[in-house]
């Protein structure tokens, strides 16, 4: 409709603003056309908090209701009563949800420990940039990038101690047999069976962000180090791991976060067996949760597991700050 | 490599330029590794082209006739006939129809697995392109504006990637179960999009802050409003940003497990809660599980290969850049 006209009114409004911008260029945004930058900015970020808000941080304070109450989603209408902290007393006085806490421990400690030794390591060599390291590299990229539902749930399979072929490449290596390594069955072996896969799935995150870190030395330390005669010993302990630590402390941290919430891999291949030895605590949650039905309690363990998350990543930020400003 | 050489002789065994012997043992060592990696992912693919005898023999079988049984099952639902009830079918029309008389069974229907693939196209692909779109839309707002508390908003953004799964599942669950959500494609669009939103907004916060605002601030002196600068000069810039960023959303939201597993059951079940309970008769059928894996994986295969560049950025949410 009257497009032309439009079309006039527009040209006209824009060559005044045009002249009028060309004249007095400063305050930009004032003289331009159409929203206000302070609108745009409103309009731009509004949808996405609105949406956190919606998904994120009304639930997370539902669920800091419900762990002061006894609420039971399996029971919807039963009587909802408000009993304080007794939900955090009896979380924090659970010996299974520390026995739960202690298996996440152990469980983080150790993958975190070999994924970093054997993916520094292995940043270290592909570092010396052989004859075809990137493709040897992206190769090696590949487990981090799969489900770790599905392809922890085939993990399965390659662990059955009569068909799997875990089992009878230990066995022929080492002449143990087969029937004795039980490696979901056993409870001293479960534990190691999910810290051998999160650490081959793993193992390749911590190695692309130390290799990173390898990266960013620059040449002429190390030549300044060889005028100095310095040993290779002596200059991978006092340039390279120095230099590459805050990306270390950052492929830790990330790979802290995530396995502290260790669910899908954990759950399809022990499911938290055999009896609760590989139970980490989202595991333990899920159970109380989903299982028990414990709505009002699990909700407040789910708070602790959050705090605990949350806390722990800040004080080790700020120490990965301190690293970083050395 | 080095811009300026010291003396000759040093410089052979130097970490910048590495020796020939150190070159061929790392190279050794890494390749060893990368090989014994590969393993179980070959044995994935192995094994969905096996028989189901083959695939549970031991020691396990490294030559083999291929056989398409897996796949065959994996696609469909059989039931068990006599043998002269076969014998007076008419011949098979297909492949799968084949291999499965043979077994004496004929096949009964189509399974599951292609309708939760599908969701798991649908949702991947639809909380991937809500994620952008807002994404794109909240880093610009964040890169280019004075945004009051805007280091909080973002740490804030950051910090809803922190919380364990279950943890946020529960009140989620309570939630969708009064909104009519359960078990719907739309209600796992939202949530993944709400996850994956944060992931989106640090890295094209990083990727928009790197194209010079004077671009923009040249279209506008040449007329154009904030939005047609926006749309018209940063997001053809921001093109390779996004793409990446697109992609690591939908590795995400392909992947997930643990909201998919608690929160749909049904209708909206994706593949990776559906794969695991792929069963055959007296167990689990491990060459069907295996075909369903493979084709699962594959698409990540191709996409981590397209990714491999951007790669460190999206693990660690553009806090690393190379």
């Amino acid at each position: 409709m009257n497009s032309s006209h439009q079309t006039f009114a527009e040209k006209a409004s824009r060559l005044a603003t045009e002249a009028a911008v060309r004249a007095t260029p400063e305050p930009l945004a004032k003289r331009v056309r159409g929203f206000s930058d302070r609108a745009i900015a409103w309009l731009f970020i509004a949808p996405t908090i609105a949406l956190l808000l919606a998904i994120n941080i009304f639930p997370l304070f539902w669920a800091i209701y419900l762990s002061f109450t006894n609420y039971r989603a399996n029971r919807p209408n039963a009587e909802v009563r408000n009993i304080g902290l007794s939900n955090y007393s009896r979380i924090l006085n659970d010996p299974d949800i520390w026995a739960s806490m202690q298996t996440t421990a152990h469980f983080v400690f150790w993958t975190i420990l070999l994924q970093t030794v054997i993916g520094f390591g292995l940043a270290y060599l592909i570092d010396r940039k052989f004859r075809g390291h990137a493709f040897w590299t992206t190769l090696i990229l590949i487990p981090m990038m799969l489900s770790p539902a599905v392809v922890g749930n085939f993990w399965r399979f390659l662990y059955e101690p009569q068909i799997g072929l875990f089992a009878y490449a230990v066995s022929f290596l080492t002449g143990i047999p087969t029937s004795d390594i039980q490696m979901l069955g056993s409870v001293q072996l479960a534990p190691w069976a999910i810290v051998i896969v999160d650490t081959w799935m793993w193992t390749p995150y911590v190695m692309l962000i130390c290799l990173a870190g390898l990266r960013s030395i620059p040449d002429y330390i190390y030549e300044a180090a060889e005028v100095d005669r310095a040993s290779p010993w002596r200059q991978f302990w006092s340039i390279t791991v120095p230099m590459a630590l805050p990306f270390i402390m950052l492929a830790v941290l990330f790979r802290g976060i995530e396995n502290f919430k260790m669910f899908d891999m954990v759950n399809l291949l022990t499911g938290g067996g055999p009896g609760s030895t590989t139970e980490v605590a989202s595991i333990a949650l899920k159970r109380d949760a989903f299982e028990a039905w414990a709505t009002g309690r699990s909700s407040a363990f789910a708070i602790v597991l959050f705090v605990a998350v949350f806390g722990l990543a800040n004080i080790y930020v700020k120490a990965l700050n301190r690293v970083k400003q050395r | 490599m080095s811009t300026a050489k010291p003396a000759a002789g040093t410089a052979a065994h130097s970490v910048v330029e590495p020796s020939a012997t150190s070159k061929r043992v790392a190279a050794t060592l890494v390749i060893l590794y990368a090989v014994i990696t590969m393993v179980p992912l070959a044995w994935i693919f192995l094994t969905s082209i096996k028989s189901p005898p083959d695939s549970i023999s031991y020691p396990p079988k490294l030559l083999f006739t291929p056989s398409l049984e897996g796949y065959c099952n994996l696609f469909t639902t059989r039931t068990r006939q006599t043998p002269e009830y076969i014998a007076a079918l008419p011949p098979p029309e297909n492949t799968c129809d084949a291999v499965t008389r043979e077994r004496n069974m004929v096949i009964a229907g189509p399974s599951n697995f292609l309708p939760r693939f599908v969701n798991s196209l649908i949702i991947a692909f639809g909380s991937t392109f809500l994620a952008v779109g807002l994404g794109t839309l909240a880093a610009y707002g964040f890169s280019r504006f004075k945004v009051p508390l805007a280091d909080d908003l973002l740490f804030f953004i950051l910090s809803t990637r922190m919380m364990p799964p279950i943890a946020v599942a529960i009140p989620i669950f309570l939630m969708y179960r009064e909104l009519g959500l359960s078990d719907t494609a739309i209600g796992m669009m939202l949530l993944y999009t709400a996850v994956n939103v944060s992931l989106a907004v640090w890295l094209l916060k990083g990727f928009i802050d790197e194209i010079p605002r004077e671009y923009e601030e040249a279209a506008m002196i040449d007329g154009y409003t904030r939005l047609q600068a926006f749309r018209k000069v940063v997001l053809p810039q921001a093109t390779t940003g996004i793409a990446a960023t697109a992609i690591f959303c939908l590795i995400f939201a392909w992947n997930e497990y643990a909201f998919a597993s608690l929160l749909t059951s049904g209708s909206a079940q994706t593949a990776p809660p559906f794969i695991p309970t792929i069963i055959g008769e007296g167990g689990q059928d491990w060459p069907a599980v295996a075909a369903g894996t493979t084709i699962f994986l594959v698409p990540i295969l191709v996409f981590t290969i397209l990714l491999r560049k951007q790669l460190l950025r999206g693990i660690t949410f553009g806090a690393v850049r190379k």
